[in-house]
């Protein structure tokens, strides 16, 4: 073998390491946690709060860096096709920090009292983030599968937090699905290898733009099956029926941190799709399929939620509909329309985030926790009955009030009812879609947005007048200081998207620009590119 | 034997495929294992078959009798993968079978219309 692989080293300060630390981080932290007694929560809640903050603060500096040139990490300084690369764009920075602000918000939610509501909560919680975190960065489709399978790991462990029939059996289809979808995931990735011979994402992008690109037809089977893989997890229409049932059993900050789950696959699809069909052999292939099934996504969560009865399974479709948003401004081709959906994109999903922790601070008097039934040895105790379990904080006056205008703002952003971020993006996506020749892909997507409005507007009326303006019996919600601030917190974001809404947009509109340019992702990965290189 | 190779792969996905959508929980279980077995002789057979060649390259072998490594280091880390999360299944569907008293996939039997927690075990 002549190909000696000498490289420049590429890192060159410790800085540039702080795309690998939002893996590194939580995973170390969690390891750690998993070795300590079950009974200092106070110090793991501590520590994990710490870790949260810690990886927040990274995202945001990848932002930062990200926005001026893409950070590329190789992992044991091997060349980009040989080694596995972690890349650090700005769609990767973006869901990063739009995943540390949903992760921060829960985190802080779970200790008024789910985080003792069972073992292992923390670290569980940690090794979620740090799985959606690889999934973000990596630019390996197997490395990314790695990733996925630790990510949903962690989530089979907090969708079954609390314990309790519902979530068994929410939990127990959940995997069902989820072990099928991987199953997916990996024939697609074989054939992917098979055919191609790589599974680094940029050097298939490379190897597509190559006319010697043999096989593609199987190559284009193994990303459809791919495909199915990713659209189950952003539960597109048929895929996605889990969703629902699955995070309204879950515990509230654990639904709250499964949203960005479902953005996951959206990323996913948003990477693969641009990157290797945007030019090139398969230019353009699957668009149609994605643009159906983000329509029928919207159709779906639209009249699901019009059938909601309880705020979290109203949460759940708005998910739904979020995903379907995107997937379906993904498949108009519009890249006017795909920056205002990723703008939609994150407030959507804070916006989900908060209408998950609402939604358990109002129905918490209504809907008594199943008492948990000891499964493992260790779930021996009543969750709630601690000697640490002095309540943090004291209830706030006047929390309907509160809760009320944290609802208000959720409906608003959601429903994308100005003045508020959700309008905005919808406007964004109308804006690209109407400038220049109008298709009728467009009249369709601009109908479903309009439809999917009212469709979340109607249904969040009735359900805030229920929940917060029939009188009843009930004792009225007590809110506590720590799930006051996660929702502050999860709201403040949501507002602060609408106040800087034009540094956002154009943060989004640089990011498609970025996308729609597949040759520079993988400059930036492989290097000058060697003409003929193929094997 | 690349018949054999395509025979086993289809057999074992056909019944897991069958398995997986039967009723019972341990069935799901034993469907999506055999189905798993089906996908990673695949990843296997994408390496394309070959007799006797080792994956790694010796001093002065020449690049044509060597298996190509890659698909076998997938093959062993998916392997690792639905072993865990196959066991983390069984212990959820032990536990769907100890609070519901149903190993039925719905968590009830299909002419019972609700749980009744009173009495789990009619």
């Amino acid at each position: 073998m002549n190909a000696t692989v000498l490289n420049a080293p590429l890192v060159s300060g410790w800085t540039d390491h702080l795309v690998v630390l939002p893996i590194v981080l939580p995973i170390a932290v969690a390891g750690a946690m998993f070795l300590m007694d079950e009974r200092r929560s106070r110090l793991k809640g501590a520590l994990s709060l710490a870790t949260v903050l810690a990886l927040l603060g990274i995202s945001l500096v990848l932002v930062w860096r990200a926005s001026e040139a893409a950070q590329i990490y190789r992992l044991g300084n091997w060349a980009a096709p040989y080694g596995i690369v972690l890349v650090a764009d700005r769609l990767s920075a973006l869901m990063l920090a739009l995943g540390s602000v949903l992760g921060l918000c829960a985190l802080v939610f779970s200790f008024a009292r789910w985080g003792r509501a069972g073992p292992r909560f923390h670290g569980l919680f940690l090794l979620l983030l740090m799985g959606v975190n690889g999934a973000f960065l990596t630019g390996d489709l197997f490395n990314l599968f790695v990733f996925f399978e630790v990510m949903l790991a962690a989530s089979y462990g907090l969708v079954l937090h609390g314990s309790g029939e519902t979530r068994i059996r929410a939990g127990l289809g959940y995997i069902a699905v989820n072990l099928v979808a991987s199953l997916f995931f990996l024939v697609g990735v074989s054939l992917i290898y098979g055919t191609m011979g790589t599974l680094n994402m940029a050097d298939l992008a490379r190897r597509l733009a190559a006319p010697e690109a043999g096989e593609l037809a199987l190559f284009e089977i193994g990303c459809a099956i791919l495909g199915i893989a990713f659209l189950i997890k952003c539960s597109a229409w048929p895929l996605g029926f889990w969703l629902p049932t699955t995070y309204a059993a879950a515990s509230a900050p654990a639904a709250a941190i499964l949203a960005i789950l479902s953005k996951v696959g959206v990323y996913v699809v948003v990477r693969l799709s641009l990157l290797l069909f945007g030019a090139g052999l398969s230019e353009g292939f699957g668009q149609t399929w994605i643009l159906a099934a983000g329509l029928a996504t919207m159709a779906y969560g639209a009249i699901g939620i019009l059938a909601a009865r309880d705020l979290t399974r109203a949460a759940g479709y708005a998910v739904m509909i979020s995903s379907g948003t995107v997937l379906a401004a993904l498949g108009s081709g519009n890249d006017g329309a795909l920056s205002g959906a990723l703008y939609y994109l994150l407030g959507s999903t804070l916006a989900a985030g908060a209408l998950f922790l609402l939604a358990e601070i109002l129905q918490r008097g209504r809907d008594p926790l199943e008492a948990a039934q000891a499964v493992f040895a260790d779930e021996y105790r009543d969750p709630f009955d601690d000697a640490d379990a002095t309540e943090i904080g004291r209830a706030i006056p006047a929390a309907v009030a509160l809760l009320g205008s944290g609802f208000l703002v959720c409906t608003l952003m959601l429903a994308g009812v100005p003045p508020l971020s959700g309008f905005v993006g919808k406007l964004a996506i109308f804006t690209g879609l109407t400038t220049g020749t109008m298709t009728a892909s467009a009249w369709w997507l601009i109908a479903a947005l309009t439809l999917s409005s009212f469709a979340t507007l109607m249904p969040m009326v009735r359900l805030g007048i229920k929940n917060l303006w029939v009188p009843s019996d009930d004792p009225p919600p007590v809110l506590r200081l720590s799930e006051f601030t996660a929702l502050a917190g999860l709201l403040a974001a949501c507002l602060a998207l609408a106040l800087w809404g034009g540094p956002a947009l154009a943060y989004a509109d640089e990011t498609v620009r970025w996308l729609a340019q597949p040759q520079d992702y993988v400059r930036a990965v492989l290097g000058p590119i060697r003409e003929g290189g193929g094997s | 034997m690349e018949i054999v190779l395509s025979l086993g792969i289809g057999v074992f996905a056909a019944s897991g495929i069958w398995l997986m959508l039967r009723p019972r929980t341990f069935q799901v279980v034993l469907g999506i294992s055999l189905l798993s077995y089906a996908v990673n002789l695949f990843i296997f057979a994408m390496g394309r078959l070959t007799v006797g060649a080792p994956p790694v390259l010796g001093a002065g072998a020449d690049i044509v009798s060597v298996d190509d490594p890659v698909p076998q280091a997938l093959v062993l880390t998916a392997l690792v993968i639905g072993f865990a999360l196959t066991a983390l299944f069984l212990v959820v569907l032990l536990a769907a079978r100890g609070i519901t008293g149903s190993d039925h996939v719905d968590g009830r039997e299909p002419h019972q219309a609700e749980p009744n927690p009173e009495n789990p075990h009619p």
